[in-house]
């Protein structure tokens, strides 16, 4: 059925309008993840019920994360006429207030105000742009995180939503889309920053009758939320930035990889997909033109691993999640044999805005050959934990002291862990770095998929480093032996220089296995094993030497009682 | 027995996606009763054309799988990072106190499981739990007693 893209615009745009300009108000609750830990669904239940007896009449709709995680459960309410107003930290107990007041008598209640979209909506009420989360942002590929129902197909289109690929169908040949991410220089998201428009060209270089693209939001990384966040609060995006992907590449099946558990990113995921093929965006002939494109969900089971690119197109085709031999790569040989692209969800997201606005557009966004924004996961002793959407280029000292409030309690910063348990560590005193993937790296950490974890002087950066090998041996998927025996013997280690009864030698043989693991491995979870303790060890020597040779911890941090997993893969 | 049969049937044959595999296969079941039986793994094989060793390949290597039936509730606490910054080890050590258990695993009652989990995904909201499913964010030990407390009195199953 191949559907005319005016009509569904033009259905979108009145149901869009009949929501933000009708009879009755539209209240929105953020459910993503971060909504849901904080009470979202009793607080949607208390709304519905509060609304019914109070006789009111409003349309409510779940949406995702905009981003002020910290003030979840966060209600926005849209009163015909009037702007929009978020209510932060709403509790069950909060909402029969806000329902009387704003819904019944047009009133704000102003204490619980976090800010207004738009325009002001009552006096003295802040305006959420100027809030210091918002203030520094830049959305492109969380342009409507928050704002829409991840579930509605139809609310995507209305803010523009599969315009980009409608005009790329329509007046784009594929190399011509091609070129446009070429030219906006965007790098991989996921971890290892590769640019994504060479990529392509890898896989469009190819003239096997089947392709594949794959999308990963196996995003195991502990402290990473953000390709979670942006598949629950505006999974269409992703679609058709994948269905970009297949046209500018030539290719026509397509994987969104998800781990099982998750239930809130798969069920937007499927959803999201299911809609795209009932309206003709996604299967044969897609909007009337001849290109087809098919798309599913995937699931692994717990796997860190299987986020690395062979080791999840070993789990696409069901099996145990190792990774492969490379060469071949997998433009060439990929899942089920075929050649095969892989982008994280975050590279997806920008497709659809790159296309639409131009490469050149992405190119001026950002610093040095590190186009476009960073989507950081702030977490960890943080006044404003969340996510937000900051142009590359931005001081790491300004993310941590003015977007994220700085640290709790007056305390002091330690260190921050980026880009994962694989990133490392990176002292206070070395976070005056701009946001660019190759400053990072040479600063000895990991800018990666944008997780941020802070942590106040009272935390041993001994003690983390021994929980984020313990997170690395649990996560070892056994095929090389050096990941495999390095990193439970590493662990060994660590624990004794915790229990405060290391040797000086322990360094020296950390070291050593550290040196193997990373010549040894397939992959990245052993070549880059290393890099806690590496990193730790660079910048803060003393405190090692504290416990190994005084025979203390300077915080007293690891005394604590430790758990982490006894299971492992057998 | 037919009756288990049955269902790991329609569990696998019922998949919503075009792409069944021999993992597919297995979520599939896990979904619907909670744990891979030995008759799943049969069931899984001849269906996926495989031998009864490779699905066996892959079940050991998935720790979300279980091979024995499944606790009335299950609670999962997380230990990555973000959470243990910000004080997961005290959460965990009240929660197992509250559920009696030493580590975790299922209370020999056969009421509850307690499963250390790498992230649940809502990082900003550390320390983070589930509760059959159900995310809860910013818990402090008092609070995971309390949950624990909670689910152990709520009478059913928690996976409906």
């Amino acid at each position: 059925m191949a559907a005319d893209f005016l009509e569904i615009q033009e259905e979108a745009l009145r149901r869009w309008e009949a929501l933000t300009d009708g009879d009755s108000p539209w209240i929105r609750v953020g459910t993503a993840l971060c909504g849901q830990a904080a009470g979202a669904d009793q607080v949607i239940a208390t709304l519905i019920s509060e609304l019914e007896r109070q006789g009111l009449n409003a349309q409510v709709s779940r949406v995702g994360c905009l981003g002020l995680c910290f003030a979840e459960p966060m209600v926005d309410v849209l009163v015909p006429g009037q702007g929009r107003v978020v209510y932060g930290n709403v509790g069950p107990g909060d909402v029969g207030g806000i329902v009387s007041s704003h819904l019944g008598k047009g009133v704000p209640v102003a204490d619980l105000v976090l800010g207004c979209i738009g325009e002001e909506s009552g006096e003295g009420l802040p305006l959420l742009e100027q809030h210091p989360m918002k203030a520094s942002e830049q959305r492109i590929a969380l342009r409507n995180a928050g704002h829409i129902d991840p579930l509605d197909i139809y609310q995507y289109v209305a803010n523009g939503g599969y315009g980009a690929l409608n005009r790329a169908l329509t007046e784009m040949t594929a190399a011509e889309a091609l070129e446009e991410v070429n030219a906006s220089g965007l790098r991989g998201r996921g971890g290892a920053a590769f640019p994504a428009g060479t990529k392509w060209r890898f896989l469009a270089g190819s003239n096997a009758p089947d392709k594949y693209i794959l999308c990963n939001c196996e995003e195991g990384d502990p402290g990473a939320f953000n390709d979670k966040g942006i598949l629950e609060s505006d999974p269409h995006t992703v679609v058709e930035g994948i269905i970009l992907a297949g046209y500018a590449t030539g290719a026509n099946h397509g994987y969104i990889f998800i781990r099982h558990g998750h239930d809130g990113p798969i069920e937007r995921a499927r959803a999201a997909v299911d809609q795209a093929y009932e309206l003709g965006l996604l299967g044969k002939d897609i909007l009337g033109t001849e290109f087809t494109f098919d798309l599913e969900v995937a699931l692994t089971g717990d796997s860190y691993v299987s986020g690395e690119e062979t080791a999840l197109m070993e789990a696409i085709e069901g099996s145990r999640a190792m990774p492969r031999f490379r060469p071949p790569f997998p433009a060439q040989v990929g899942v089920f044999g075929k050649p095969t692209n892989i982008n994280n969800v975050k590279t997806m997201a920008y497709v659809p805005e790159i296309i639409s606005k131009g490469g050149e557009w992405f190119s001026g966004i950002g610093h040095d050959k590190s186009t476009g924004t960073a989507i950081l996961c702030l977490s960890g002793a943080l006044n404003y934990t969340g996510m937000v959407e900051l142009p590359m280029g931005m001081n790491l000292n300004d993310v941590l002291n003015e977007v994220a409030g700085g640290v709790p309690g007056g305390k002091g910063l330690s260190f921050i862990q980026t880009g994962g348990p694989l990133g490392g560590v990176l002292s206070a005193a070395a976070t005056d770095l701009v946001l660019d993937f190759d400053i990072f790296r040479s600063a000895g950490a990991i800018l990666g998929s944008g997780g941020i974890i802070a942590a106040d002087e009272d935390t041993c950066v001994v003690d983390l480093t021994r929980v984020l090998i313990a997170f690395c041996q649990y996560e070892s998927c056994g095929k090389c032996f050096p990941c495999r025996m390095g990193m439970s013997h590493m662990l060994e280690v660590l624990e004794r220089i915790c229990r405060l009864e290391g040797t000086p030698d322990d360094l020296a043989l950390m070291r050593n296995i550290g040196e193997n693991m990373q010549a040894g491995s397939l992959c990245g979870h052993g070549q880059l094993g290393f890099n806690p303790v590496s990193s730790a060890l660079r910048y803060f020597p003393e405190q090692f030497e504290a416990h190994i040779v005084d025979k203390r911890c300077p915080t007293g941090s690891c005394r604590v009682r430790h758990f982490s997993p006894r299971l492992s893969r057998r | 027995m037919d009756g288990l049969k049955q269902r790991i049937i329609k569990a696998v044959q019922n998949q919503p996606q075009p792409t069944v595999t021999i993992l597919s296969s297995l979520l599939a079941v896990e979904d619907e009763l909670g744990y891979i039986p030995r008759e799943a793994v049969e069931e899984v094989a001849s269906l996926n054309q495989a031998t009864i060793n490779d699905v066996w390949a892959v079940v050991s290597f998935y720790p979300n799988f279980r091979t024995v039936p499944p606790c009335d509730h299950r609670i999962e606490v997380c230990w990555g990072p973000s959470c243990h910054l910000v004080g997961a080890m005290p959460v965990i050590a009240s929660v197992l106190e509250a559920a009696g258990l030493e580590d975790e695993g299922d209370t020999p009652d056969g009421k509850l499981t307690i499963r250390y989990n790498t992230c649940l995904g809502a990082c900003a909201l550390a320390p983070v739990m589930s509760v059959d499913h159900h995310l809860a964010g910013r818990i402090t030990p008092d609070r995971g007693r309390e949950l624990v407390t909670e689910t152990l009195k709520s009478t059913g199953s928690g996976e409906s």
